[in-house]
């Protein structure tokens, strides 16, 4: 028994769990546990209550939402789904709103925050919407963790070597929050704001991530990341989507670094130059150096700053690479 | 905090404090000394129990969030006293041990991968004991133990060849 003692409460639902949030300053949501409880064994954490929500209804999902045009007043549209019904969800900014494309089209696969991470790896909707997503769920932790582990913790952590916090930035995810009643959302680039620092209120409970779909007919993936074993923490990992046409030309791309800094970082001037071309990797590795040439890159004990930065332009390279393979063997 | 537990399909109702580990709570609470106590911080796999049949460190679970689920300790695998199941069995003959300090772990780990994929790959068998850590063995005769009991459970299910 390595822990502080804490109270224990399993509240009924989501707003419940909140209420609790706001009535004791020491105490911490908890549901699957893994990163939590190793900090609370060293005591590193010492909540003074844990309020478990790994079974709360209605927080364990994985659906397709489509985008709709804002309705006449009163008609809920399609996607209010009966989980949903009395989420008064805040749009930031009407074309960016629900974490659909910027020009309110197309889908998003919404994944409950309690949804856990064994279930989304092996998701046949992830694997074919969110393949960025399939890709790098095995490097999250071990088998016996992913299944305990949630999607909503890794994102609530904000650990910036977790995989789920690089997916999350690199396409663009948005995060549903729930605090006092009121439900409120946030793009990942607004929330992940330092190493374990997010935007989530304390008295707040993540509560889902969106993440938008591609509906290109040629969209490829790649992912590389760096580490001591597979299981364990990255000490620079690299995520790449691209869309090509069909004369193998880049039509979109999301490029993100996980671990090098202090938050996921999106190369935007490299997803930009590379839009109308096809992969060119001398000219990739250029873009990709000078977009990291400005950034504070972390050190310890595993990885100098100067090596972070180095082996994140080389493995984003390799990840942009295989992404424009992978989306080129798509007819 | 009483909190009730199904373990090994018989139903227990134990008294802890929410702090107690599963861990704990299984080896000082039902004397279930099976899942051993290695770094108790999720690291070593040392604890590993199946929890509706998925490897799980029960050093990561208060015992307070385990009631509702089955859980299956090393003492659960066996099918009738003083028999093996074929994993342990096969642990035995390939000498997938030394100290066994690893051993119940190891063997629900691959109970897990063998109950959802009857022929794994040796790439699948290394995947599925990746967090178990054995400082003893070098991994190669568990590896080969799980292979082999892989191929033994496949064959039960084959009529006999003539």
């Amino acid at each position: 028994m390595k822990p502080a003692p804490f109270e224990y409460s399993r509240p009924a639902d989501i707003d419940e769990a909140c209420a609790l949030l706001a009535a004791d300053d020491g105490a911490r949501l908890i549901a699957g546990g893994q990163t939590l409880v190793p900090l609370m064994a060293m005591r590193l954490a010492r909540p003074s209550r844990l309020i478990d929500i790994a079974r709360i209804p209605g927080l364990s999902y994985i659906r397709e939402e489509f985008a709709v045009r804002p309705r006449e007043s009163g008609d809920p549209g399609p996607q209010a789904t009966p989980d949903r019904a009395g989420l008064d969800s805040r749009l930031r900014g009407n074309e960016r709103g629900r974490g659909f494309d910027s020009n309110g089209t197309g889908s998003v696969v919404a994944i409950g925050a309690t949804t856990k991470q064994h279930v989304v790896e092996h998701d046949p909707l992830v694997r074919s919407k969110l393949p960025l997503l399939a890709k790098v769920m095995p490097y999250v932790g071990h088998g016996a963790t992913r299944a305990r582990g949630t999607v909503g913790g890794s994102l609530a952590n904000g650990d910036p070597a977790a995989e789920i916090v690089l997916v999350a930035a690199t396409l663009g995810a948005t995060l549903t929050w729930r605090d006092g009643g009121k439900s409120s959302e946030i793009a990942a680039a607004d929330f992940f704001l330092g190493p374990m620092v997010t935007a989530l209120p304390l008295t707040a409970c993540l509560a889902e991530a969106r993440f938008p779909v591609w509906s290109e007919r040629r969209v490829g993936v790649g992912f590389h990341e760096v580490n001591a074993r597979q299981s364990d923490f990255a000490f620079v990992a690299a995520a790449a989507q691209v869309a090509l046409d069909a004369d193998g030309c880049c039509t979109r791309a999301a490029i993100g670094i996980g671990a090098a800094a202090a938050v996921p970082l999106r190369l935007d001037t490299v997803a930009t130059d590379l839009q109308g071309k096809r992969f060119d990797e001398a000219k990739v590795r250029e873009a990709v150096k000078a977009a990291l040439a400005d950034v504070e890159t972390m050190a310890d004990l595993h990885a100098s700053a100067e090596y972070r930065r180095r082996v994140a332009a080389t493995l984003a390279v390799r990840a942009i690479a295989d992404a424009f393979a992978a989306a080129a063997r798509r007819a | 905090m009483k909190v009730e537990l199904n373990i090994n399909n018989e139903k227990h109702t134990v008294e802890v404090e929410p702090r107690t580990s599963l861990l704990d709570c299984l080896r000082d609470k039902l004397l279930l000394t099976g899942a051993h106590a290695g770094c108790e911080h999720g690291v070593c796999g040392a604890c590993t129990v199946l929890v509706d049949g998925t490897a799980v460190r029960s050093c990561l679970m208060f015992a307070v969030q385990a009631d509702g689920y089955a859980i299956t300790t090393i003492e659960g695998l066996s099918p009738g006293p003083g028999e093996l199941s074929p994993l342990q069995d096969a642990f035995c003959e390939t000498h997938g041990m030394q100290c066994g300090y690893c051993t119940p772990a190891m063997i629900l780990a691959a109970h897990a991968l063998l109950a959802k994929n009857a022929s794994p790959t040796r790439e699948q068998i290394v995947e599925a004991i990746s967090g178990n850590l054995c400082r003893c063995t070098g991994y190669a005769q568990i590896v080969e133990a799980i292979a082999l009991a892989a191929e033994r459970i496949r064959g039960q299910n084959e009529p006999a060849r003539r």
